[in-house]
Formats: C-alpha cells, structure tokens, sequence
C-alpha cells in the first residue's frame, strides 16, 4: 500500500529538467576544457610538442561537448535542488572521463580506465595512482596531475561558480551538492572567489618555500619551483600525487617534510577558518571545535601508531618515529596520502596495530569546507558532544536541564538534526569503508590490506599499502572509483542522481 | 688441525655469504626482503632519475631500476661522471651501485637507502628525441575543423524568450 503510494508520488523527470541539467552541465564542460589551456600553454614554453597535442585533442572534445550541450539545451531558468545536485555528481563523472583524454593519449597509462582511475584520484584529491613510469613523464602531463587536485580540491563546480554561473541562487545549489554546505561570505559566488583568493596565495607562498629547499637540496632551480608549485597543490588541497614515484621520499629532506607537514595541515582547515585567521580572529582556531577535535585525533591515533612501531622497534630513535610515524599519520589524518615510506612497507615493516592507527586517522580526516575527504571533524565532535550530553542525561537528576553547546565560529546550541545528520554521513562513510574492504577481500587481498586500501580510497586520502596497482582487477579499479566519487560529494548528490535514475524508470 | 678446519670453514662461509649478493638484486627484492638486506652490501643496478642533489661533501642520487627507485647515498666526488639523469627528455646513466643496505637508515631519518661504496657507469644515457605522432597530428587537425563548425553554429543561436 505505501509502496503504491510512493510509486504514484514519484514523477518522471520532465524534458525541461534534462535542459536544465545538460545546459549547466555543458558550462562545467566548457570551463573545464579552458583549463586546459595552462597544460597546453606551459608545454609549450618546455617544447613538449607530443604533449600538447595530447591536451589539443583533449580540449577540443571537451568544448565541442560543452558547447554541444549548452547549444541543445539553452534555457535561461536557474537550478533547483534536485537539478542542482545531478549537475555536480555528474560534472564530475564527466571531467573524470574527459580528464583522462590527454592522460590516456601519453602512453604512460595501460588502459583508458587507468587514466580514468588517476583522473578521479586528481579530482577527488585521493593520490592513489596506476601510471607508469612516472619518472619519465612529460612536464606538461606532470602539471595536468596536480593541476586537477588543485580544481578538484577547490572543486569542480567552484571552477565555474566562479567565472561562469551568474544566478546566485542556483549557484548555492550546486555549491552544497559538493560536499560545501558552508558560506563564508553572504554570497555563494563570492565565497568561491575568496576560495580562490586563499589557494592562489598560499600557492605563490607554498611554492617559493618548497622551490627554495629544493634549491638548498641541490635541486635545479626551475625543477625546484616547479617540484615546489606541485607539492604544495597536492598538499594544499590533500591530494597525494607527487612529481616522481618515490613521491616525498624523492627529496630526502627533513625540512621538506616539516614543510609538507604545515601545508597539509592548512589543507586540513575550514576555509572558514581561515578567513578568521585572515580577518585577524585568531583566537577562533584555539577555540573552534574542529581543531580541538582534531588536535584530540592526532594524538590518539599517533599514541596508537607509535606504540604498534614501538612494538617491533623498526624507528627507534625518536627523529626516525617522526619522519616515518608522524608524517604518515599526518598525511592520512590530512587526507593527503604523501608516502616516505614505499607501499609495501606498510605491509611487510609496520605491526598491524601501526597499520590500524593510520586507519583510524584517515577514516577520520580533516574539517567540512575544507579540502579534505572522509568523516570529518565536525561530525566527530558534534557525536562525542551528544555523547557527553547522553552521559550527563544518566548521571544528572531527571529535573536537570541539559545544554550541551559547541563553538564553530560562533556559539552553537547542540540539536538533535545536528547530531542525527552527524550520524548519517558517519553511518554511510562506514559502510563505504567496509563494502570496498569486502570487494578487495573477494580479490583475495587479506582483511587489514583491503580495509586500508579501501578506507584510503573513499576518504580520498592516497595512502596505499601496494593493493593499488596497475595489475589489480578491474571491478576493483570500478570499486575504488566509486569510492573516491562518493566520498569527495559525501553522497548526497549520488544519492538525489540515483533517485533521478529511478523517477525516470519508475515515476508518473 | 681442528683450529684450522674452523678457519676454512668461517673462511668459505665468509666467502659465500659474501658472495651471495655480488648479483645484483632488484628493487621489488630489496624492498619487499628489507630485513633480510639490512646492513649487507647489496650490489643494485639502475637509470639515475631526477635531480642528482649534492650536499655539502655528499649528493643523493635516485635510481629505478624499472620498478621502484631507491636513493643512494655517495660521496659526490664518485658522481662526478654522470652526465645524464632520467627525465621526459633523456634517458639518465645507466649505473650500478655496490654499498650497504639500510632498511630504515638511523642517519637518514629511517629512509630506505643505500650508501654507496663504489659506483660503474654501465651505459652513458641519452636525449630522448620526441617523435610527433602523424596520427595525433591528424586527429587533432580533424577536432578543431569541428570545434570551428560548433563554434560558427553558436553563432546562429536564437535569443531565448524570457518566461
């Protein structure tokens, strides 16, 4: 009966939702095929001719689509909802597969779902890879990687709020399907652009420190600033990748891994924050329940790594704990994924509690509104604060008035929806982690590899404990895709194009 | 007599444990075997890639050998001869390194490296010339004939009513 009903309920998708869609779709298409630009202009400043015909090739098929969709489905009515979160889950189905193009066409990839598989890992700021011989890729290519974590961790749909999208109130729309249900300033489209304001200005700041160890590392200048202008958007914006497949190992440098440490942990903030920090509220990140909470996690998760190091005493001096311990810790709590360590050490040199506590970290991740993945620091603190509240709720007698409150920029009285939506993402961020883990055990990987590899995958982080690679099965390759998709949108936009899929198959 | 038996024997036990590692070993082996390396001097062949980074009386060096690249820790009047490192457009010397495995070396923060004792050039690198693909070429040409029709096609696009 109430199956009836729900059944009489849903309506089927009207053409004039599709315009809607493929018009905002196709703006997204077009700006993305801009981008390209940068890749196209840079290779030919180094005379990479091969390259910049792989991204001539690439740009052309993504603006004759966009342009293509946006002339199909003209219109001049804004978005609502439901258009809203489709346009951003698909935006980036789409750019993932028009992404890969000029990664695919270089030959560094095996197959086109490799570089539809590291084209996500950009765009979701994971880190996991499948591309081979890195250590001779073009420049040009180079740039590409970590110019998409860059669009990626700012997000797609900011990329075209910014330049692109004129009406407001769909711009909020597709700004909360990314995973930004926060507004730093009154307009959304002026929250992008202060966004932008902060990535391009700890860039130029990110890039000439790292550029100028990289000179006293004995690095040659250009490659420096250009090693430096990689790392930190990969750092910034916790994605993973690096220039060299030795990843961070590449630079045998403390002091480029104290460096990595600072601009990941700026990465790991609200932008929120950060525009206290910048307005001179200072005091807000000793206060804000999310650095506190996260201050909290740090250190619990890296008692617990340290002690399972501890327990077959591979670092024992204090500095080596540091550099191997910490720093990966940090670069999975961050939801970064840079490595000095190689993958298969996780697995062969590390004690599986070790291994547990850089799950946890990265289970976890950084603050909403950031660049990060995962559960985040919000919703961990909210759900120990109505645990605290429960607690109280036990001990106190039952004429006792409990308040519990919080502070995230302003003081917040704690309500149920706050902790019931805290819960729900949590909830799904769980099963997530344990479906990948389950496929990865079907493959035949153990228990604690798979859980890792999985937990990496859909809290965007990049660790990998070697289950990543370009040899690993392809319904994995599909898995992990899936999980960095649903992870970086924290699936409410999944979920709305799901049940789109559905109206359309179903509804009246 | 019984002294000098146990002399022969520690002699060739010396002598072949030694000898064990005089191949080379490849980088999955070393790093998937760490601790049975650790300490022992390992001989291991590869492409410098990279940067070659000297510091102070020492430079770091990474070598891949296909797999994985470990870095190499040298004195930098042994790199005196490398001419060319790995990159996009060059094929980097080709060398072989005989020194001591660290698993987690205690003088580089825990890294998994090798400080090298002696260094062979095996084969001199080379700039790798870029070939242009006629069919990329092609494709690319054929593209932009149709982003130009897409293009002139958006000019003919009709005002939209305002509802």
């Amino acid at each position: 009966m109430f199956g009836a009903n729900l059944k009489k309920m849903i309506l089927r998708p009207r053409l004039e939702d599709i315009k809607v869609i493929g018009y905002y779709l196709g703006k997204i298409i077009i700006a993305l095929g801009l981008i390209m630009a940068v890749p196209i202009l840079f290779g030919l400043t180094q005379a990479e001719i091969s390259p910049v015909l792989d991204f001539f090739i690439g740009m052309e098929i993504t603006l004759i689509i966009g342009l293509i969709l946006t002339k199909a489905c003209a219109t001049e009515k804004d978005l609502n909802w439901m258009q809203g979160m489709i346009v951003v889950s698909l935006s980036w189905l789409v750019a993932t597969a028009l992404g890969a193009i000029p990664l695919y066409l270089s030959g560094h990839w095996n197959s086109y779902l490799d570089a539809c598989f590291d084209a996500m890992s950009g765009f979701a700021t994971t880190g996991l890879a499948l591309v081979q011989d890195l250590d001779h890729l073009s420049l040009t290519h180079n740039l590409w990687r970590h110019l998409i974590m860059f669009i990626g961790g700012q997000g797609i749909v900011i990329v075209a709020l910014s330049f692109f999208v004129k009406g407001a109130s769909g711009a909020f729309k597709m700004y909360v399907g990314e995973a930004r249900d926060e507004r730093i300033l009154p307009n959304v489209i002026h929250t992008s652009r202060f966004i932008w304001l902060v990535s391009i200005v700890y860039l130029i700041l990110g890039t000439v420190a790292l550029g100028i160890i990289g000179i006293s590392l004995g690095m040659k200048p250009f490659n420096a600033l250009f090693h430096g202008a990689c790392i930190f958007m990969a750092a910034f914006d916790t994605g993973g990748f690096a220039p060299q497949s030795q990843n961070i190992l590449y630079y045998h440098s403390l002091a480029f891994e104290i460096v990595t440490i600072v601009i990941m942990i700026l990465g790991s903030l609200n932008f929120k924050l950060h525009y206290c920090l910048w307005t001179g509220k200072r005091r807000e990140i000793f206060k804000n329940i999310e650095t506190r909470t996260l201050f909290i996690t740090i250190l619990i998760t890296f008692f617990i790594t340290a002690l399972g190091l501890t327990q077959i005493n591979i670092y024992p001096r204090a500095i080596t704990l540091f550099r191997k311990g910490f720093y990966q810790l940090i670069s999975g709590h961050s939801g970064t994924g840079f490595q000095t360590i190689y993958a298969i050490q996780f697995n062969n040199e590390w004690s599986h509690l070790a291994m547990v506590g850089v799950i946890c970290a990265m289970a976890l991740g950084g603050a909403v509104c950031s660049t990060t993945g995962a559960i985040k620091m919000l919703r961990i603190g909210i759900i120990f604060k109505a645990l605290i509240e429960d607690v109280k709720k036990i001990i106190l007698p039952e004429r006792a008035v409990i308040i519990q409150k919080f502070h995230h920029i302003k003081g917040i009285f704690l309500e149920d929806k706050q902790v019931r939506s805290a819960l729900l993402i949590t909830l799904a961020y769980l099963i997530l982690y344990g479906l990948g883990s389950c496929v990865g055990m079907f493959f035949g990987y153990p228990f604690l590899n798979a859980l890792f590899e999985s937990t990496s995958a859909a809290a965007n982080v990049g660790l990998s404990c070697g289950v990543t690679a370009a040899s690993m099965p392809a319904a994995l390759k599909y898995t992990y895709i899936i999980q960095m998709w649903a992870g970086r949108l924290e699936f409410m936009s999944i979920f709305t194009l799901i049940g789109f899929f559905i109206a359309a198959i179903k509804g009246k | 007599m019984r002294t000098f038996v146990y002399f022969v024997i520690c002699v060739l036990s010396v002598s072949v444990f030694h000898n064990a590692f005089a191949q080379p070993l490849t980088s999955a082996e070393l790093i998937s075997r760490a601790a049975q390396y650790d300490g022992k001097v390992v001989v291991y062949e590869g492409e410098i890639i990279g940067d070659l980074m000297v510091r102070q009386e020492y430079a770091w060096l990474n070598i891949n050998d296909g797999s994985n690249a470990i870095g190499i820790w040298v004195g930098k009047n042994k790199v005196q001869d490398i001419i060319y490192t790995g990159s996009y457009k060059s094929k980097g010397d080709l060398l072989e390194i005989t020194g001591i495995f660290h698993r987690a070396c205690s003088e580089h923060g825990g890294d998994l490296d090798i400080h090298a004792q002696a260094i062979k050039k095996i084969a001199v690198g080379k700039v790798a010339i870029e070939q242009l693909n006629l069919g990329k070429r092609n494709l690319a040409l054929s593209l932009l004939g149709g982003l130009c029709l897409v293009l002139i096609l958006q000019l003919f696009k009709k005002p939209l009513k305002k509802k």
